[in-house]
């Protein structure tokens, strides 16, 4: 099944020793239990005397609770607690989590109390013998609440005089980044040819894994311990996190990640009501499970995206790139998750892809009676997604073609290793060689011709680049580093235990390739597994595209530790040096000579149980840990999106007739992997620009908390991907990987914009806002003075 | 409290469960017949994840109560494996073209994508395509499902 095969970039192998399996299309160990329907999500766990929580929300989006009355859930046959805010936010100590390293003043509260500040914030928790009895009971909570007019948007949070969102704080301002003084850009800006300015918005969306979250927590009073299984991106931060909220001692809480059903950012950090369910059964002493339901992840689960972003650029006659400033808004929501601000990041990634000189930055945060801000794959992409849609408009403001306005401004090779204007150095990267591969791909000089001829008949056909630079393998703070246990058993058989877990991202087998290289073993011997904080070593969790640099340098490292053991066992026992030994399917030879030779499980026992048969001194048994950090904070890959759309000039409606990729993320441990992460990355950045939208009325309502008004792609909507990929192996690991989990998702949005735009420019026309629904498309249209044709 | 009695045919087996009459079918299959493998994504019949096969069509567990399934014969994730741990030939499709990440969709992707051959043996992109668009999935971009899909049918053809 897992046999490798030939084809894909299986040339990349030739660059390391020995590989069989990295580079290779190996299928997924994950596979035969998730087709089968013997996966283990969060909601398949169960445990005797389960009870079950449910949560009544806010309605209001600002307000004082006037009048909360339990007393008729309270008395319904099958409840067995009702908790208020006044009940757990005392009992909870500590709310920052692993990532911030200490207290942050990140507003944090697990149900309202005294007032509600969104519309689906915690109200009170149920607990019952079944969820349908939790949710009766919640109907007959009686809820007042005095409305005050909320704060939504930007614009609002920032007005003068506008009421905080949290009363003990002075303002809206969440975070600021300040602009440093620059007098040498100033003076860039004024002797400039061109000086172009352009305010771009960004719409709120959110992650949306078809998993929502949950959580089943067991306190053993007896033992003072707490056993947690929850949904996450990662089992050790829900560990610590919870350790310091409820004061348990951290080697007493004990939490496992079993299968998980999507993550993106959502599931990266504890949420309140997560901690509010851990609490309630702690109080009760009774197991307690919450599973979020759909409306509940679409109105409370955390929103993304929602930015303003005003930039001018001054260049000169030719085009280039002189100077850049910027300015940022971010709505971050009243409760926004750790790391969900990335407004200093989106300064640092501004330059991306592009010889900028010169870059003047701010930003701020602000909180809005709005769901929370969360994290989202490529949490920082309002670089890209203004810097791509800038070059476009510069280049039309300049009459130049957008494809030649990004070759003359491009960072080329030549240039490497490069330092950015912000201090990033890229060294092994191929952004233009990205660029060129996806303007042929997407053969974009006979498109121009094709183009004019439709105009010619009425249809309306864009193209549209999305060019960058992904900062993957992010290591900073706890995210520096991850760990392997990487054992051979009695009987030879290998098992990878790591830091971080897999919540989608084929972990299990990309892992396993590496181990099983470096151990000159079949992939099938090897076994991965993660998620559980009583065997795994500590570990940040899987985001910010660090798996592949970090994880996987574990799992090498930890590796390539246990073979030189094995070999020095095995150099024992055969009187050979070690380096004229060889492991090839689990047997030891002596190269060139076909006898004598020994097999992996016959020194995996030796190991452990006859000391004599090892070399003096050494220590038995074959288990190996190692803790892996990248030798920079950053790993740089690179890519370019260009897709080709056609806009029904009757109904606005997009279609997308192609989706070309190049990218460059190093060698490639499982190419079907990078093209899976790729194309779903893409496909949230369709669904986000064309379809989703997390839409509030003026009152602070929700408007799209089910699946018919919040729309995600289907299969109709997304078109077939096209890859290209170049192979530059990164330095800062040993395996020459960079990680793309987030890419897709990063290059998408501005190349779909910037094709839509593209097919209504000649108009003059273009969007200002996202999603551009078939209605936004179609007012774009009538604003162009385009009649409605009959069909 | 209002229990009754639901007799029905699940994965070739005859079954009897008593249940609320409100409960849905998906949390009996899940809940009182430990068949986790129907997921339940969404319970308001968009997402598709919860799907299954009811007398031979496709249908979602969410939408229905399970009383509404006396009589019935109800097929689930569990039984359309080719047995003795086997896959079935969509399940083997979904394996090799990469069909899935997280897995949390694939159940239902799998239940459907089986109805939809069923019915339509010779699909070409467009059918295949649309076929889908009932079911969500956010991991893959349906690249590797699409690409499933046409290898199971023309796995079939050849037969």
């Amino acid at each position: 099944m897992s046999t490798p095969e030939d084809g894909g970039a299986g040339g990349a192998s030739a660059l390391v020793g020995g590989n069989r399996f990295v580079g290779q299309r190996v299928q997924r160990r994950e596979d035969a239990r998730l087709l089968s329907g013997h996966g283990r999500f969060v909601d398949d766990v169960t445990v005797p005397g389960l009870l079950h929580v449910a949560f009544l929300r806010s309605d209001f989006a600002s307000g004082t609770i006037t009048r909360l009355d339990v007393e008729a859930a309270r008395a319904l046959p099958g409840v067995v607690g009702v908790f208020l805010g006044s009940d757990l936010n005392p009992a909870v100590l500590e709310t920052w989590v692993d990532y911030e390293g200490g207290p942050r003043g990140r507003p944090f509260r697990v149900l309202a109390e005294g007032d509600v500040r969104f519309v689906g914030e915690p109200v009170a928790l149920v607990v019952a013998v079944s969820r349908y009895i939790a949710e009766d009971a919640c109907e007959l909570i009686e809820l007042e609440v005095a409305a005050t007019h909320p704060i939504v948007g930007h614009d609002a949070a920032l007005a003068p005089g506008a009421r905080p969102v949290h009363p003990e704080h002075s303002s809206n301002i969440a975070e600021t980044v300040e602009a440093a003084a620059d007098p040498e850009l100033d003076r860039i800006f004024a002797s400039a040819a061109h000086v172009i300015s352009r305010t771009f918005d960004q719409h709120r969306y959110a992650c949306v894994p078809m998993e929502c979250r949950g959580v089943v927590s067991v306190w053993n009073p007896a033992l003072g311990e707490l056993e947690v299984h929850i949904s996450t991106q990662g089992a050790h931060g829900v560990r610590g996190f919870l350790s310091r909220a409820l004061d348990v001692p951290e080697n007493r809480v004990r939490v496992v990640m079993g299968d998980v059903g999507g993550g993106f950012g959502q599931k990266m950090f504890m949420l309140p009501d997560e901690v509010g369910v851990v609490l309630a059964g702690k109080l009760l002493g009774r197991p307690v499970k919450w599973i979020e339901d759909r409306r509940e992840n679409l109105m409370a689960g955390q929103h993304a995206r929602e930015d303003r972003m005003t930039v001018s650029w001054a260049l000169d006659d030719r085009g280039m790139i002189l100077g850049v400033r910027g300015d940022l808004v971010a709505d971050v929501g009243a409760f926004p998750a750790a790391g969900s601000s990335s407004i200093g990041f989106v300064g640092v990634v501004f330059p991306g892809p592009y010889r900028i000189p010169r870059m003047q930055y701010s930003a701020r945060a602000v909180y809005t009676n709005t769901c929370g801000r969360s994290a989202y794959r490529g949490p920082w992409l309002m670089e890209s997604v203004v810097r791509e849609q800038m070059m476009d408009a510069a280049a039309a403001e300049m009459g130049i073609d957008p494809l030649e306005m990004r070759r003359r401004n491009v960072i080329t090779d030549d240039l490497l290793p490069y330092t950015t204007a912000t201090g990033m150095v890229y060294s092994e990267t191929s952004i233009a060689a990205s660029l060129e591969q996806a303007a042929t791909m997407i053969g974009y000089d006979e498109f121009r011709t094709q183009q004019a001829e439709a105009r010619a008949h009425g249809k309306l056909l864009g193209i549209g680049f999305g060019l960058y630079v992904e900062p993957s393998g992010l290591a900073s703070g706890t995210m520096s580093s991850e760990a392997a246990v990487v054992s051979i058993g009695m009987n030879g058989k290998v098992q990878a235990v790591m830091s971080s877990g897999s919540h989608g991202q084929s972990l299990e087998t990309t892992i396993a390739q590496v181990v099983a290289d470096r151990l000159g073993i079949d992939v099938d011997d090897v076994t991965v597994s993660q998620g559980d904080t009583a065997s795994a070593p500590f570990g940040p969790g899987t985001g910010g595209s660090r798996s592949a640099v970090i994880l996987s340098g574990a799992a090498e490292a930890a590796a390539s530790k246990l073979r030189d053991k094995v070999l020095a066992i095995a150099a024992h026992q055969l009187e050979a040096a070690v380096e004229d030994l060889q492991i090839e399917a689990g047997r030891i030879t002596v190269a060139g000579s076909p006898t004598p030779s020994i097999t992996l499980a016959s020194v995996a026992r030796a190991s452990y149980r006859d000391r004599s048969a090892l070399p003096p001194g050494a220590e038995m048994g074959l288990e190996e840990k190692v803790r892996f950090s990248p030798s920079s904070g950053i790993t740089w890959s690179n890519s370019c999106h260009a897709c080709v759309c056609e806009v029904d000039p009757r109904t606005g409606a997009v279609a997308l007739l192609r989706y070309v990729v190049s990218e460059d993320c190093g060698r490639m441990i499982n190419p079907d992997v990078v093209e899976g992460q790729i194309a779903g990355g893409v496909a949230q950045g369709i669904g986000g620009v064309l379809l989703e939208h997390c839409a509030y009325d003026d009152h602070g309502n929700p408007l799209n908390v089910t699946f018919v008004d919040y729309l995600l792609p289907t299969a109709v909507d997304v078109p077939t991907i096209e890859y290209g990929h170049i192979e530059t192996p990164a330095t800062t690991n040993p395996g020459g990987y960079k990680g793309m989990g987030e890419g897709g998702a990063i290059g998408s949005p501005p190349a779909v914009i910037n094709a839509v735009a593209d097919a209504i420019a000649h108009l003059g026309v273009r969007p200002l806002r996202q999603p551009l629904s078939p209605m936004a498309v179609r007012a774009l249209l009538d604003e162009a003075g385009l009649a409605v044709s009959p069909a | 409290m209002n229990e009754m009695t639901v007799s029905v045919r699940v994965n070739g087996q005859p079954r009897e469960i008593r249940v609320e009459a409100r409960k849905l079918l998906a949390d009996a299959l899940r809940e009182d017949l430990g068949l986790t493998g129907t997921h339940v994504g969404c319970e308001h019949g968009v997402c598709g994840a919860c799907t299954i096969l009811l007398d031979g069509d496709a249908v979602r567990a969410c939408l229905m109560f399970a009383v509404q399934a006396e009589g019935c014969d109800v097929v689930t994730i569990e039984g359309v494996a080719g047995g003795a741990g086997a896959m079935g030939d969509v399940q083997q499709a979904m394996h090799e073209c990469h069909g899935l990440q997280c897995g949390f969709c694939t159940p239902g992707f799998v239940m459907s994508i089986t109805a939809f051959l069923e019915q339509h043996p010779n699909p070409d992109e467009r059918a295949i395509r649309e076929g889908l668009s009932g079911n969500l999935c956010r991991c893959t971009g349906y690249v590797g499902i699409v690409a499933a899909v046409k290898a199971a049918a023309s796995a079939r053809a050849r037969r």
